[in-house]
């Protein structure tokens, strides 16, 4: 049934769109927020590493969940296979309120000004769309400040010679060392390197009403029990929610935003949690569903001006999905370097992000979260017995011995990688589902290779006896829960899908908000940025909204 | 009404095996698919004929999958696979979340089975350790009678077991594994994890 209309319809409570949603019902417009999961919380799933978003063996406990949910994935020789979201190649990011920030590592990474110049910086790349964003670091920098401060960010970057200018510092201090990161710090020191603490969406002390970290070793891929680790639920929902302006509706699946004859968005059309299909309409849409459903919604959303899908005249939609090429070392010391204070990652260098000779970007590279014993066991050197005694053996001597040094090598980004609408299988909504194609640009494994060498050369500085390399070799598709660059941002409509606002082309009052927008990735957790674009979004909604209709 | 997995269905509907197996397997995918619904009539008479005290192996595929995963994680001076109860961890994951491995398991096993008679004329359970291990690493890297095993893969039979051997010893175990947290136990790690006792003084590890 078509329900009362709204000033603004968000589709997704995640990152992006619970930030949208506390600035505009803070602003006084009236807000829906259709959200597919539910809220969540920690006793549900406690620390159980096999239900976990990070290792999801059974199933992702923040969703989405096996039995509904379902993707196509297009095979490297053409033939396709259908995936649910606990497999490796479905590309998941949770759902449930507050998506990917109930569950995720809470790195706080601001990009850094190259960035957001990469075409400017380091020319073509054959193959690749590789572009500089509409937008620069000082426009954002007001936005990252924000959300540091209204979300909630603990760092330190006296060390950091390479992050972009900050107008203010931290609003908490930094995480304090564990063993790893000590040594760390001592070996890269030495060798004339920088390294310094990880900015972490996590309270080192108490902050906003939420308590200080316990140091959970189950972290990453799970809640926090007490709320010490901040995302869209425990920060900017409840401020959104208590305007009296926000009515946020879970287990509601958008299957298609409404666009009328004339290129205006009506609002949106969904299965609310009854499966009863539901019309929303509102004077402005903004699309918050991660890179892959966001991409999907539009291509699913046709019209008369729009035959192939909302935004997507110029093929653009869908196009240069991209997330990172992970790569790092491994490596064994003598002494226990273990240390039961969760999450584990807490040291970084930038010193790998830019100005490597011969390459396109870098990445940082940090010490990694703690891996739970299962995660663990699928860790071995190179020609290392996968089971048996010996396999058992290493487990048990190695579990606290182990260092590990990893990071996202920044992916430059490629057309024919790309999330398009499976013409056969649907969803249990009877929603066409996402089809991934294509690959990243083989540029990508070069650049894994060289982050990963200087991993080995820092842990074997560290002093471990047996060291190897953890990096890919072979080229797949990018995506999974970093996944960006679906409905890039841009001046020309011919090489994007939105303006530097995240206004779609065309389309005035559909808005995007999220790291579909983004570019490029950053060699960086993306969800600050995600974050701080919401912020961005926002402020351009608000600006331009003249108490009945926006402009 | 969702629909089933694609997979699912296609488990369900399997050709291949001999009728008894097509029976016990409809029975225990039945027995997965309303597992999540809440038992009804219906499913009472295929829990009273389900062989106790697996809800879907028999009990020889149990016999020789414990033997199976017991060589994956030896008992030594420490706990192995057969302690910690990986098979309950396997067995209780097929009636459920597994559905879609069920068919892998049925057939992997019965050639597992054959294989090790036709190589060595003993059922894999009474070869002594180190030749049972010597079978396993045939069946790993592939060497083995390839029509026993029709168009499927040994190595990624053997890859699944192995998989679901870790979960079963190193997992939550509420899961019916890492019985009484042998293998955290065996890590020397802290269980249970209670929340706020993790050794803190003034907010700080120490």
């Amino acid at each position: 049934m078509t329900l009362s209309k709204v000033n603004v319809v968000i589709v997704g409570a995640g990152a992006g769109g619970g930030v949208v949603a506390k600035e505009l019902a803070q602003a006084g417009l009236s807000v829906v927020l259709l959200e597919r999961g539910e809220w969540v919380n920690y006793d549900e799933h406690t620390d159980d590493e096999l239900w976990s978003q990070r290792t999801p063996a059974l199933g992702n406990p923040f969703g989405p969940d096996d039995k509904r949910y379902r993707r196509v994935v297009v095979n490297a020789n053409g033939s396709t296979r259908i995936v649910v979201p606990s497999d490796g190649g479905y590309s998941n990011n949770a759902g449930c309120v507050g998506g990917g920030t109930v569950s995720y590592g809470a790195m706080a990474w601001r990009y850094m000004p190259q960035d957001f110049r990469m075409r400017s910086t380091y020319g073509d790349v054959e193959g690749s769309t590789l572009a500089d964003w509409p937008i620069s670091y000082d426009d954002l920098e007001p936005f990252y400040e924000k959300a540091e401060y209204e979300i909630g960010v603990s760092g330190d970057y006296s060390n950091n010679p390479f992050g972009g200018p900050r107008k203010k510092p931290f609003p908490m201090p930094a995480f304090p060392y564990n063993k790893e990161a000590k040594l760390f710090s001592e070996t890269t020191m030495r060798m004339g390197l920088h390294p310094f603490p990880i900015p972490m969406l996590r309270n080192s002390v108490p902050y906003n009403g939420r308590p200080a970290c316990i140091h959970m070793r189950s972290c990453v891929g799970f809640a926090c029990p007490i709320n010490a680790k901040a995302g869209s639920q425990n920060t900017v929902l409840p401020i959104a929610l208590a305007t009296g302006n926000c009515d946020l509706r879970t287990g509601c699946v958008v299957s298609e935003i409404v666009v009328d004859d004339h290129g205006r968005a009506r609002g949106v059309r969904y299965f609310d949690a009854d499966g009863q299909g539901q019309e929303q309409p509102a004077d402005l849409v903004v699309v918050s569903a991660s890179a892959t459903e966001t991409a999907r919604l539009l291509l699913n959303s046709k019209s008369k001006l729009f035959p192939n899908g909302a935004g997507n005249n110029n093929d653009w939609v869908g196009r240069n999905l991209m997330s990172h090429c992970y790569a790092g070392a491994r490596g064994l010391v003598e002494d226990e370097i273990y240390e039961e204070a969760g999450p584990g990652a807490c040291i970084a260098i930038c010193d790998f992000s830019h100005g490597n000779p011969g390459l396109v970007g870098g990445g940082m590279l940090a010490n990694e979260f703690i891996a739970l014993p299962y995660l663990f066991s699928r860790s071995r050197p190179p020609g290392e017995a996968i089971w048996g005694k010996a396999h058992k053996d290493f487990q048990r001597r190695n579990f606290k011995r182990m260092i590990r040094i990893m990071g996202p090598f920044q992916e430059i980004p490629i057309f024919s990688a790309r999330v398009s609408v499976d013409p056969v299988v649907k969803d249990a909504w009877g929603i066409p589902v996402c089809r991934l194609s294509g690959t990243q640009h083989p540029y990508d494994l070069h650049g894994a290779d060289f982050l990963s060498q200087k991993a080995e050369v820092i842990i074997r500085e560290m002093g471990a006896t047996s060291v190897w390399r953890d990096r890919p070799t072979t080229l797949s598709l990018s995506g999974g829960q970093h996944q960006a660059g679906t409905c890039r941002m841009g001046d020309d409509p011919q090489t994007s899908v939105t303006n530097r606002h995240g206004q779609v082309h065309q389309i005035d009052n559909l808005f995007i908000a999220d790291g579909s927008l983004h570019v490029n990735n950053g060699g960086f957790n993306p969800a600050l940025t995600i974050m701080a674009l919401a912020y961005w979004v926002s402020d351009h909604i608000k600006t331009g909204w003249k108490g009945s209709q926006f402009r | 009404m969702n629909p089933p997995h694609p997979e699912q269905a296609a488990a369900i509907g399997s050709g291949g095996v001999t009728r008894r197996t097509a029976m016990k397997f409809a029975a225990a995918g039945t027995l997965g698919l309303v597992a999540g619904m809440g038992a009804t009539a219906g499913l009472a008479h295929w829990i009273r004929t389900a062989p106790a005290p697996y809800r879907f192996f028999s009990e020889a595929e149990a016999r020789l999958l414990i033997a199976i995963c017991e060589q994956i994680i030896p008992r030594d001076d420490a706990p192995g696979a057969t302690d910690a109860g990986v098979i309950f961890y396997i067995d209780r994951q097929l009636a459920t979340v597994f559905v879609r491995h069920q068919q892998t398991y049925r057939l992997g096993l019965e050639s597992f089975r054959q294989t090790c008679l036709e190589l060595y004329q003993v059922p894999f359970e009474q070869l002594a350790f180190e030749k049972q291990t010597e079978a396993l690493r045939l069946i790993e890297s592939g060497k083995v009678p390839p029509k026993l095993w029709g168009d499927r893969w040994p190595a990624a039979f053997f890859g699944l077991v192995l998989d679901h051997t870790r979960q079963g010893f190193y997992g939550s175990p509420r899961h019916g594994g890492n019985r009484d947290y042998v293998s955290y136990r065996m890590l020397g790690l802290a269980y249970p994890n209670l929340i706020g006792q993790n050794r803190y003084a003034a907010g700080r590890p120490v």
